[in-house]
């Protein structure tokens, strides 16, 4: 068995969380960019103004877009072609987002939910969230890291639907849930959305949706239209950036999908505010890290 | 929409031009407070060591670090206002803020807190902390230093915003504006997304 210095997923964990705090990927720049371009009202378009400037800024100062610095979530995905050690992966992740928030340094949001005590570390019990999926032609293990704002996540809905309902329940609910979030989600975001599988798949689902580049659709026709549906209906009620009106109301809707019980439709909501923020890196087994979104 | 450019602390003259949708900026003072800090004024009835009378109140947890003693930000920004609902109107009548500043909006009772006292609602750009912090010239004074980062916050600004006025001292409430149009065009919009 080779040997592999697992400090370099902890230093890659570090980075990711920093990363995705500070460089907004390219996808949602253009997104917002082409959304200011579009906006026709006065007080929105001044909004737009001020987020593309602060997102300058953040280049420029090499800092934090939003203060909000999240809940971390790393989604993992594992290589078969080499023997990860699973159990060593996580820790580090742990260590690395610990670090990133000692280091840089920026507030942890991570709290008891009892006594309300912040650890100070952006980690605790349960934290990080990791998701894990395995890759079957790969060496590599790819990390996608998420810094979930409270903002937006605090909007998240789930419902359980039944077959009579029909989809157009599950489609009506994605809407009704973006009008009841309003102004707070710090809108215009991704409304990602899961539809199918289980209760705890189907939110799932929603935060896999969110972790899609800004307007990559669903490789199914059907579920695409449904995308590009939602989206114009939502863009269409008018309530715009940060819900003070306007033209541009979401960047893009994402739908994730997985079959279903047969006595069941779930739907979710989770949304990501306009700073969608997320940093990717790919760690071979030699030892080299590539950086991306 | 009229701009504004105004200097703290505010005059109730000066508060009671401001009409939903204006956009202002201001230089000088202004205060951070959230959650914990309003739970400690008004539930654990800790007085504020320092006058509010005028000014302009943020919902904040900023980042800031310590370097000799002294509190410099590392990123200060916004946070959702509905959860300062209850706080609010206390803070206007009682101790005379004339703006609160956040995202999101607030309620009935605030906004009827801001049309007798004269007071507003002005929404920032949230996620924009970047830009916000820059606008910040120095972290003066932090009051209650022990809840932070929910502590009491004293910044000095400059050219601070682009703010909307969201809700003004006349009643009026942009959300309910926006809200209220969202709904009147919704039967259509269901009907063209086929859920109708």
């Amino acid at each position: 068995m080779e040997s592999f210095d697992y400090k370099i997923v902890e230093e890659a964990a570090k980075q990711l969380y920093i990363r995705a705090l500070c460089d907004l990927p390219p996808d949602v720049r253009e997104a917002i960019k082409k959304a200011a371009a579009r906006e026709t009202q006065p007080t929105a378009k001044e909004i737009f103004k001020a987020m593309l400037a602060a997102i300058d800024i953040a280049d420029e100062k090499k800092t934090l877009i939003c203060q909000d610095t999240g809940l971390p979530l790393y989604m993992l995905k594992i290589g078969s072609r080499f023997h990860w050690d699973g159990a060593e992966i996580k820790d580090r992740i742990h260590e690395g987002a610990k670090r990133a928030t000692l280091e840089f340094p920026f507030r942890s949001s991570a709290t008891d939910f009892l006594t309300r005590v912040n650890s100070q570390t952006s980690v605790g019990r349960g934290l990080p969230v990791l998701y894990v999926d395995f890759l079957k032609d790969a060496d590599y293990l790819e990390m996608l890291m998420i810094p979930k704002g409270s903002g937006s996540e605090n909007m998240s809905t789930l419902k359980m639907f039944i077959p009579a309902d029909g989809i157009n329940a599950l489609k009506k609910f994605v809407l009704d849930s973006v009008i009841a979030a309003g102004a707070n989600p710090c809108p215009p975001g991704i409304i990602g959305v899961g539809m199918g599988g289980t209760a705890d798949l189907v939110m799932r689902l929603a935060k896999e949706a969110i972790a899609r580049p800004v307007g990559q659709r669903n490789p199914d026709p059907e579920i695409a239209k449904m995308e590009q549906d939602l989206e114009d209906a939502i863009n269409a009620t008018g309530s715009g950036p940060m819900g003070l009106g306007g033209d541009v109301s979401t960047l893009a809707v994402h739908i994730e999908t997985a079959h279903t019980h047969i006595t069941q439709n779930p739907v979710a909501v989770n949304t990501q505010c306009w700073p969608a923020r997320r940093a990717r890196a790919r760690i071979y087994p030699d030892g080299r890290v590539e950086y991306g979104y | 929409m009229a701009r504004y450019h105004l200097q703290t602390p505010f005059s109730e003259e000066a508060i009671r031009q401001l009409r939903v949708g204006d956009i202002v900026h201001f230089d000088g003072t202004l205060f951070g407070i959230r959650d914990l800090t309003q739970i400690y004024m008004f539930d654990q009835h800790h007085e504020p060591p320092v006058s509010l009378k005028g000014m302009p109140c943020i919902h904040t947890a900023p980042s800031l670090k310590k370097v000799d003693g002294k509190w410099v930000p590392i990123c200060v920004g916004t946070t959702t206002s509905y959860r300062m609902e209850r706080f609010t109107p206390p803070l206007i009548e009682n101790y005379g803020v004339r703006a609160i500043i956040g995202k999101g909006g607030l309620y009935e009772q605030s906004l009827e807190a801001m049309k007798k006292c004269g007071a507003v609602y002005l929404a920032i750009v949230g996620g924009a902390a970047s830009l916000e912090t820059q606008q910040i010239v120095e972290v003066e004074q932090v009051y209650w230093e022990h809840l932070h980062p929910e502590a009491l916050y004293q910044f000095r600004v400059k050219d601070f915003g682009p703010l909307t006025v969201a809700m003004d001292s006349h009643g009026n409430n942009l959300y309910s504006e926006v809200k209220a149009k969202v709904m009147a065009r919704l039967p259509k919009i269901y009907q063209k997304l086929g859920v109708a």
